[in-house]
């Protein structure tokens, strides 16, 4: 499956090198430079290149290609799927995903690369079985988490697990979860304080077009999960309005067959944080788009310069405030400068990025927000053809926006009673809105 | 305190002396420095430095008990072993013994690098690692063992035919754990041997949800291949219900029709392969569900098909790579089956943050699924596109408009105009790509279109993208009729122009005018002839060959022949349109999801997805005899039971060896053991060593004084001499024969000395016996029966219960043969037959190797003198003078370690009796003109002869 991993960085440098079987050369690389030499960004290298001898897959996350050597067929989702792994297993381990992370912990890296792929065919993938294989770098820090990137869980994951001497790394156990048909959990887990929080947080994304009709809009939504309880604990966590969920992922801890019958979700969960579910709100119910945008950006013919008028005010949203409302907006190359003012927030232009940023903060209803000004181009070049698209941020505290709520939570196999709780969060995932 | 001031004094040194540093690192005492130099090591790996010449000093601690350093060891080895084979056999005797620890994980650890290093001649080695693995009582070893198939296969194809046996065995295993690393397996080995899979099969599809996320994707790519072949196509009914549903209409015999045509039955066995993959198109892993759709793709009713839209489309939210391959998959799929994506329409409109080949494809879907019913909304969310900044895909969005312009006639004359529209754009990648499509739209469209080709004509001014110019100049060519007055107006232009064009635009332009010359020569003559001389002395040679074709066919000279006549029919025949297509037509060709439909081109090692069989294969051949109790291994049959039995099988190595060690009383004759568990700890700080010494000297020196030492040794950090008991050097193992076949009723029995401490006494010698049935019927209860002569004691092998016919099984067992050559005899009984056998030891086989000091070697030399000496002067064989073959020669005779020589010409052996732990010093000394003294020293006088006469033939023979 996958011969050789290396690690590449934006400017062509090969940090990491890796082989599962033959030394395979770094040379190899010169294609994957030769396909980026030809794209506009890194982003639009394309994720699978054939060479006379090689395939290369790579995924570009975090400023870093990571570049699978295959040499027969193979499920290019397989190799991707694993290469997210192996960031997101980084950005676990060292709190983020860069070189200078990578290369001051390389010793780790390649212990752990190890571990993850046996003659390229993954072993170990799960973090919880990871961990307890090969420490992290420092004993007690609050890890990063995985998936949301940290900002959602309330509590920070200490690893609390008592090690004997600091300057090694590697675990002198095989991990329990490597030999159970559970393999996302540890045994042994212990906690004095035994707690379970849950996080519904729902991403609107959505298409306005100038006038404000929705072109598309849809609602995908996550589970995330911290649990901390002692021991073996079997859950089970049940909604008030399961109908609502049209399609939906799951952890592997997730029983399918309940899941299908009952419509509740029981589980044997990972200790710390997790992903649960993942769902898309069924498409017959109308999202409802939490902001109005007025907007009016034009560039004119004459005199090299352009207006921009915006305007953002709440519409549907459910008695709640709407707060860390950024727009974004990316101005076509000729716009050299933007002299702007608002009566609310900041906003700043960066002619380099050519990128306009509104930090709005929180909607009032009294205030509307508003920013306008006049727009500099390069004087002498056409005017562009195309109005850029605003791209809208935001987040509503306690609201899922597809109204989706949790019934209870039920807890098996284990006597003590655990602290519960559930947080509901809506943001703006892909909102765009045309001008 | 010592080590990191060390440490850091060493890291001032330049660079070029790096590695001798990390030497000496490496050889210290000090744990901490040998981890430390490792760590660079393994950096100077990671950056792609190379670090092979280290490999003498890292390889000595591949037996450390500091299980992070062993880690790094093994990284290193796997790393360099292919390049540095002969040091690497060094090691292998290391994980053979570890292969028979009693910790699953060190067993498991021993045989992934086991395995990984990829020496051929440790062929025999592997195989027989692995068959032994494969039948451990841990899943997680037989996983292990699982990958090791693989790695082995790659090795050496050659023994394929065995491999396939084990992963036959494997494949009956019930563990998932081991279920996806066995397929794995089997794709890799033998993917054609679908017969092995038969009887798996049912289990296979009932453990799948349980598997591993990784072992799931193999498992349903490979069952998706199998039931090609054995299952009747599920859409075969459709074809003929369809083509007899007119038929039994107006047929009144309905009843005999149907009894004729068979009504489809889905064979069960791939309705539960259906059924029991279906769930997982909710898994978290991309991958998974990609794989379940292309089975429910290639394997379900067509009407089922569409069961994975929504999975597919929820993909769409993962990463940037993830949608490219699932977007191209949905493009495949949707050509023919628009109906699965239509609803989902919104899903695959474009957004400005996606990147270039995201948008691409999801044009392509889109174009794909346009309807008559859908245009209008597909049309204007293009309209947005075409006014994106990112040019290139503004261009590709004129493509696509322009195919389903062509696919729906009723909008060709919309998109026309907007085209046409377009072509005031003020980018000219637009403009172009607009004139290039417009000319394929005119094309499928002849009707009256004169204005759009005025109108490109005056573009002809503007332009300059070559594509695009040459578009026009073609298009004006083929309808000149149509534009009588302006075509030569444009000929004239192009003719001024001609020397800067490019090549297209150049040979156009020929077109053109040879066009012209042939239907309005009266205005076009002199324009033409001047082409047709600038293009006469053309740099391009395809340029010089249409001038010289054209001006024989236009212009009738003698020369010209017939085929003038016909200019006319030839250069302005009606021409067929171009037909617009997906890119992603012939897709299908390959099976969704694999490398092969992404790259579309065959990648190697795809396997072809056969078509349906016509005839069903036999469906008996999946069922499975009532289920035998498992003997062996309990399977947790759901998750999250019986986590605890398996939990206390794990035992912390390294913490738990120290525990026994503690616990357990030492005798005064334990002494070996404990020299072992010192030499196999890499912790050669002075405790070990002084404990060691403690132990051998424990005779001589008073109790006060030892102490005294101990404790000097502690502070001062220095490390006593010691005699310590080595691995043995690794030779190929010599295989005797213990019982013939004939004489033995069909049961051949073999055995060697695997030079491995004996896991069941240290007084004893391990024997590997291989025990093969020659016979056509199964042996049952195979043991060992009586044994002599009394001063031999023997630990017997576990009763074999039942030895299938042409089936081999290797066991161990000890002999404590007292240092005697004196031959062990037993019997070997079987249910029927009862064989006298007797194991006639070499000397050689009695000894485990030790390792000390030069100095030590010949104070102990020393004090074994006199009668405890024998020597004699031999004629070595010329080839042996070196060091190399020397060494080679006594261990392969002896097994004895190597202690170090200061002189050349000196080699030196030492050795302990297994038994009594008893000194056997051997050297040799190359004297000139090929002789050389051979000298063993021991108290062990009778061994010591017999081992001198051996030494003597081995060394003199050539």
């Amino acid at each position: 499956m996958i011969h050789s991993l290396f690690l590449v960085s934006t400017a062509g440098h090969i940090f990491l090198e890796k082989h599962w079987k033959s030394v395979i050369s770094r040379s190899v690389c010169d294609y994957l430079f030769e396909a980026q030499g030809k794209a506009s960004a890194p982003e639009n290298v394309p994720p699978v290149i054939a060479t006379p001898h090689h395939y290369l897959i790579s995924v570009y996350r975090d400023r870093i290609f990571f570049v699978a050597v295959i040499q027969t067929e193979v499920p290019p989702l397989f190799v991707i799927e694993f290469l997210h792994r192996v960031a997101e297993t980084f950005q676990d381990y060292f709190g983020e995903c860069s070189e200078a992370s990578i290369k001051d912990n390389v010793v780790i890296v390649y212990e752990l690369l190890e571990e993850m792929l046996d003659n390229g065919f993954p072993l170990a993938t799960e973090a919880n079985i990871l961990k307890e294989m090969i420490k992290p770098p420092t004993i007690l820090r609050s890890v990063v988490n995985t998936i949301t990137g940290g900002r959602e869980l309330r509590s920070v994951f200490a690893w609390s697990v008592a090690q004997g001497s600091g300057s090694s790394n590697v675990g002198g156990t095989l991990p329990t979860g490597q030999l159970s048909n559970i393999p996302w959990r540890r045994t042994g887990v212990k906690y004095t304080n035994n707690e379970a929080y849950f996080d519904v947080v729902e991403e609107i994304d959505a298409i306005l077009d100038k006038s404000g009709t929705v072109v598309f809009a849809e609602i995908q939504g996550v589970i995330d999960a911290c649990v901390k309880l002692s021991g073996m604990p079997d859950l089970t966590l049940s909604f008030v309005n399961p109908r609502l969920l049209d399609d939906v992922s799951f952890h592997p801890c997730v029983r399918f067959k309940r899941w299908e019958a009952e419509r509740v979700l029981s589980f044997i969960p990972p200790d710390g944080n997790f992903r649960l579910m993942s769902y898309h709100v069924n498409a017959q119910n109308l999202v409802a788009i939490p902001v109005y945008v007025k907007q009016n950006v034009s560039f004119f013919e004459t005199g090299s310069s352009g207006r921009l008028d915006i305007t953002v005010g709440p519409k549907q949203t459910m008695g709640k405030t709407i707060e860390d409302v950024v727009i974004t907006v990316h101005m076509p190359k000729v716009v050299l400068n933007a002299n702007l003012t608002t009566n609310q927030g900041t906003s700043t232009y960066d002619p380099v990025t050519k990128v306009l940023v509104w930090d709005i903060g929180k909607l009032n209803q009294q205030k509307v927000p508003n920013l306008k000004g006049s727009l500099s181009l390069q004087s002498g070049a056409p005017r562009p053809d195309e109005n850029p698209t605003l791209n809208i941020d935001l987040r509503i505290q306690q609201l899922a926006i597809s109204g989706l709520k949790v019934n209870r939570l039920n807890m098996f196999g284990e006597k003590y009673k655990p602290f519960k709780g559930v947080k509901y969060v809506t943001k703006a995932g892909k909102f765009q809105v045309r001008t | 305190v010592f080590s990191i001031k060390s440490y850091s004094a060493l890291n001032l040194y330049s660079c070029s002396l790096k590695n001798e540093d990390l030497k000496e690192m490496l050889e210290s005492n000090k744990e901490s420095l040998k981890l430390e130099a490792m760590k660079r090591i393994v950096g100077l790996i990671a950056k792609g430095k190379n670090a092979s010449e280290l490999f003498p000093a890292v390889v000595k601690n591949v037996a450390s008990k500091n299980i992070e350093l062993k880690k790094l060891v093994y990284v290193y080895l796997v790393r360099y072993a292919e390049e540095q084979q002969d040091l690497a056999l060094l090691s292998i005797s290391t994980f053979q013994r570890a292969l028979k620890d009693p910790n699953q994980l060190i067993r498991a650890s021993a045989l992934r690098v086991l395995s990984s290093i990829r020496v051929p001649i440790i062929v025999p080695i592997m195989m027989l690692a692995i068959k032994e693995a494969a039948t451990d009582l841990s899943p997680y070893v037989r996983k292990t063992a699982a990958h090791a198939i693989q790695k082995l296969y790659s090795l050496d194809p050659e023994q394929k035919e065995h491999l396939i046996e084990v992963i036959d065995k494997l494949l009956k295993d019930k563990s998932t754990l081991v279920a996806g690393s066995v397929v794995m397996a089997f794709e890799e080995v033998c993917p054609d041997r679908i017969d092995l899979i038969h009887k798996n099969y049912r289990k296979l599809c009932n453990l799948l949800v349980d598997v591993e996320e990784w072992g799931q994707v193999v498992i349903i790519t490979m069952l998706t291949r199998y039931a090609r072949t054995q299952f009747l196509s599920p859409w075969r009914e459709d074809a003929l219900f369809d083509e007899n549903s007119e038929k039994a209409f107006y047929d009144s015999d309905v009843e005999k029709e149907k009894a004729d045509s068979k009504p489809y039955m889905m064979d069960p066995d791939h309705r539960l392969l259906l059924r029991n993959t279906k769930p997982l198109l909710q898994s978290r892993n991309t991958a998974v569900v990609m794989a379940v759709a292309q089975l429910y793709w290639h394997l379900a009713p067509k009407q089922e098909v569409s069961i994975v839209t929504k999975s597919l489309v929820r993909l769409l939210r993962s990463h940037r790579e993830v949608q490219y391959i699932v977007l191209q998959n949905i493009a495949t799929m949707s050509i023919q089956r628009k109906g699965m994506f239509e609803p989902f329409l919104k899903s695959f409109y474009v957004r400005s943050t996606d990147a270039t080949h995201i948008k691409t494809l999801k044009l392509e879907i889109l174009t794909n699924l346009a309807t008559e019913a859908n245009i209008s909304t597909i049309l204007r969310e293009f309209q947005t596109y075409v006014k994106s900044q990112d040019k290139q895909f503004a261009a590709t969005t004129i493509q696509a408009i322009g195919r389903c312009a062509t696919n729906i006639s009723e909008i060709t004359d919309t998109c026309l105009n907007g085209l046409v529209l377009l072509l005031s754009n003020r980018d000219e990648t637009v403009v172009a790509e607009c004139v290039v499509v417009i000319k394929k739209l005119l094309q499928t469209q002849p009707s009256q279109h004169s204005d759009i080709i005025k109108h490109m004509a005056k573009l002809l001014d503007n332009i300059t993208v070559p594509m695009a110019r040459a578009s026009i100049l073609w298009l004006i060519g083929e309808y000149c009729e149509r534009v009588p007055k302006i075509a030569p107006d444009v000929l004239r232009k192009v003719a001024k122009s001609f020397t800067s064009e490019e090549d297209i635009v150049k040979l156009q332009t020929l077109n053109l005018a040879a066009k012209l010359y042939l239907t309005n020569s009266k205005q076009t003559k002199l324009l033409t002839q001047y082409i047709l001389n600038l293009g006469k002395y053309d740099q391009n040679y395809d340029i010089r060959d249409r001038t010289r074709f054209l001006r024989q066919l236009i212009v009738p000279n003698e020369k010209s022949g017939a085929l003038s006549k016909y200019a006319k029919r030839i250069l302005l025949a009606s021409k067929p349109a171009p037909v617009l297509e997906s890119a992603f037509k012939d897709r299908d060709r390959f099976q969704l999801g694999t490398l092969s439909h992404t790259l579309n081109a065959k990648a190697s090692g795809y396997l072809e997805l056969s078509d349906w069989p016509t005839v069903a294969p036999d469906q008996s051949v999946r069922n499975v005899e009532v289920m035998e109790p498992q003997s062996l291994e309990r399977q947790p049959s759901t998750r999250g039971s019986d986590l605890f039995a398996y939990h206390l099988l794990v035992l912390l190595c390294s913490d738990s060896d120290d525990a026994k060690e503690k616990k357990r009383p030492k005798p005064k004759l334990d002494s070996v053991s404990s020299h072992s568990k010192a030499s196999s700890s890499s912790d050669n700080t002075a405790s070990s060593g002084s404990e060691s010494e403690e132990d051998t000297d424990s005779d001589s020196e008073p109790e006060q004084k030892k102490k005294k030492k101990l404790r000097t040794a502690l502070c001062e950090f220095q490390a006593a001499p010691s005699i310590r008991v080595s691995s043995p050097v690794f030779v190929p193992p010599k295989s005797h024969e213990l019982l013939h076949r004939m004489s033995g009723k069909g049961l051949a029995v073999s055995y060697h000395f695997p030079r491995q401490p004996c896991a069941y006494s240290h007084r004893m010698v391990s024997v590997q016996l291989t025990l093969t049935n020659g016979r056509d019927q199964p042996l049952e209860d195979i043991c060992v029966g009586e044994a002599g002569p009394p001063g031999i004691a023997i630990h017997r092998f576990a009763t074999i219960e039942r030895l299938q016919p042409e089936a081999s099984i290797t066991v161990s067992m000890g002999i404590d043969f007292n240092d005697s050559t004196q031959a062990a005899n037993f019997q070997l009984c079987t249910k029927t037959d009862q064989f006298s056998v007797s194991i006639q030891p070499a000397v050689g086989e009695l000894l485990m190797p030790v390792t000390m000091t030069e100095q030590d070697f010949l104070k102990e030399q020393g004090q074994l003198t006199g009668m405890n000496e024998s020597s004699v002067t031999i004629t070595i064989a010329p080839d042996s003078m070196s060091s190399q073959p020397v060494g080679r020669k006594v261990v392969s005779v002896a097994n004895m370690g190597v202690v170090p020589s200061s002189q050349n010409s000196i080699h030196r052996f030492a050795a302990k009796t297994v038994s009594s732990g008893s000194l056997v010093l051997s050297s040799v000394v190359l004297q000139e003109a090929s002789t050389a003294k051979l000298v063993v020293n021991t108290e062990k006088t009778v061994l010591g002869s017999v081992l001198l006469r051996e030494l003597k033939t081995a060394l003199s023979q050539g």
